[in-house]
């Protein structure tokens, strides 16, 4: 968190109070500690990953943010206010879309969205909602008779009704065909491109680095790094792999900070092309599983 | 570490955004209206629910229909008034049991909860609902039991003014206590069998599907902790002639003790709801 100052300088006064400002925060069920002393500060406009392994203490964080969770220690501000103590006002300006959905089966598209725009003192226009996400073809269907992705892309519409400042998406594309979760990361962009501050948590490694402008990896109710993904890339893995075939046909990998230099070498040595040169980069996954403490997985 | 946000946050509002969050009556109002159009909606529970204490009618009232001794009305006559306050246990205490176990089962009371929804706002959709059905139930009832039975329909002002508030305290009373029974089911799938149990038990014991005469004491005295028995009897006394009251455990209508007992479960009903009433199920912690 050491550039952060900086950045500060540079924004309004408005927009230095944190969206969300968390300190040590812990939560135990019974004997398992499902969140360990986590620290978040997500600031306003931004759209913060929480990415981390199923059981990380990802869902527990997100719900205790939402207000619907109870926490053991720590302190945690959600737009100015503690979650726990949540107003109705407050709730008018938290969206939230968890992980598993239920909305009214017997009712169409547009009735619930209009419907839940009620409880909101200054909701969006219920029908450039379902635009937004996409659902205009939908709009008279009974909520049964959607698919999985449209039922989805109708929880998000409920989270943004009420023109939320903040949007907590707990692993919103968890399902989704690869398609669908390009809908829908375009959806998340829209939104973020409103300014609408978002949180999101995730499993999928590639829709964290599509999406965060940062990101914290959490496991074991831990958060392991935090930073951009370019930036945790850099920190956490540096060494580069640089592959060729020698002459004879065997196969040779070399790791290396410096892979220009050993590639200088190879052009010398083979004066022409390299057979089979690859230069790889750790990718962010690389990073994460050791992160995360699942080399093993690979 | 690079910052990388350059997207413009928006103002926060809530300082200048005038606009109150909306009321609780407007939106119970449009609740209710929600509830009504997804209960309709679902062809299978509307005819479930209506045909139930109907079918149950037909039966006891077809099945016994001798004249009773000394009391100037056929068996069939007593099931009519029976059934209706069955019919209106059934319409609030058994579908709002089961439903709201199966809604915070589903999450759908979690969703609402993470809204500004004032929670007055959902209990009073659910309100309407009952109302509605109730009504929608005690009139069917009502139409067999006049056509088929020879119930006659009171004419006297009185008499419809006791229904009116024997209707209303018993609903109530009885929504409340199935809002209140809704949170015991560990899930929505067990919730039809936690409920139906003892609605079947009270009906048994508190003169529905029995006579009250017939009935022993002690059981009889178990059913008058609850609502059902006095809505019973005091649906008995609006809809059978007075030479019935005969039957009766103490041989009157008893209507201040109706009125109280009915009142008290109402008191202690909303106490029991603001208690015990949860928004996620004991999974969700």
């Amino acid at each position: 968190m050491l550039g952060s100052g900086l950045k500060l300088e540079h924004m309004t006064a408005q927009a230095k109070e944190l969206a969300v400002d968390v300190r040590g925060l812990r939560k135990q069920y019974g004997d398992v500690v499902a969140v360990d002393g986590i620290d978040l500060g997500i600031h306003q406009g931004e759209v913060f990953g929480l990415l981390g392994p199923n059981g990380a203490g990802k869902s527990t964080t997100v719900e205790i943010l939402q207000g619907n969770r109870d926490r053991d220690a720590g302190e945690v501000s959600v737009l100015g206010a503690d979650p726990a103590r949540g107003t109705r006002a407050w709730r008018s300006r938290v969206g939230i879309v968890w992980q598993d959905e239920s909305a009214p089966a017997e009712l169409t598209v547009d009735e619930t969205v209009r419907h839940f725009a009620r409880y909101y003192p200054r909701p969006r226009d219920p029908e450039e909602v379902i635009g937004l996400v996409g659902l205009e073809a939908k709009a008279g269907s009974r909520i049964k008779a959607l698919s999985g992705g449209q039922r989805r892309r109708l929880d998000v519409a409920l989270g943004v009704i009420g023109d939320p400042e903040l949007l907590l998406l707990d692993e919103p594309t968890t399902g989704f065909d690869p398609a669908a979760r390009r809908q829908f990361w375009d959806l998340i962009r829209k939104l973020a491109d409103e300014g609408t501050t978002i949180l999101l948590t995730t499993h999928y490694l590639e829709e964290a680095e599509a999406l965060a402008d940062r990101l914290a990896v959490i496991a074991r109710g831990k958060v392991v790094a935090e930073g951009d993904p370019t930036a945790l890339r850099e920190r956490y893995g540096t060494e580069a792999t640089v592959e060729w075939t020698e002459p004879d046909g065997s196969p040779r990998t070399e790791r290396t900070q410096t892979p220009t230099r050993t590639v200088a070498e190879l052009m010398r040595r083979f004066d022409g092309e390299i057979p089979g040169l690859r230069v790889g980069r750790p990718t962010l996954e690389d990073v994460y599983l050791r992160l995360t403490g699942q080399e093993d997985a690979r | 570490m690079t910052a990388t946000v350059v997207r413009q946050p928006r103002e926060p509002r809530t300082e200048a955004s005038g606009k109150r969050l909306p009321g609780a009556w407007g939106l119970g109002l449009r609740r209710g209206a929600l509830e009504l159009k997804q209960f309709f909606r679902q062809r299978d529970q509307v005819v479930f629910t209506f045909a139930f204490p109907v079918v149950f009618l037909f039966l006891f009232a077809s099945i016994f229909r001798d004249d009773v001794q000394g009391a100037g009305i056929t068996a069939s006559q007593l099931y009519v008034p029976a059934m209706m306050a069955a019919g209106i246990m059934s319409t609030s205490f058994q579908s709002l049991g089961i439903s709201i176990a199966i809604e915070r089962d589903e999450k759908v009371l979690r969703r609402l909860r993470g809204t500004p929804m004032p929670p007055a706002a959902y209990f009073l959709g659910k309100i309407w609902l009952v109302l509605v059905t109730g009504l929608l139930e005690t009139a069917i009832l009502l139409g067999v039991g006049t056509t088929l039975y020879d119930v006659e329909l009171p004419s006297d002002g009185g008499r419809w003014l006791d229904f009116a508030w024997i209707f209303v305290l018993g609903l109530t009373a009885c929504a409340l206590l199935g809002i209140a029974i809704s949170s015991v089911p560990k899930s929505g799938k067990s919730a039809s069998s936690v409920v139906v149990l003892p609605f079947l038990v009270l009906q048994f014991i508190s003169g529905v599907y029995i006579a009250v005469d017939t009935i022993p004491d002690w059981m009889l005295n178990i059913g008058a902790l609850f609502p059902l028995k006095w809505m019973c009897q005091g649906l008995r006394g609006v809809f059978l002639p007075e030479s019935a009251r005969v039957l009766e455990q103490t041989g009157g209508w008893e209507y201040g003790r109706i009125a109280l007992v009915l009142g008290a479960w109402c008191v202690g009903g909303l106490l029991l709801c603001l208690l015990t009433f949860r928004w996620k199920n004991r999974r969700d912690g």
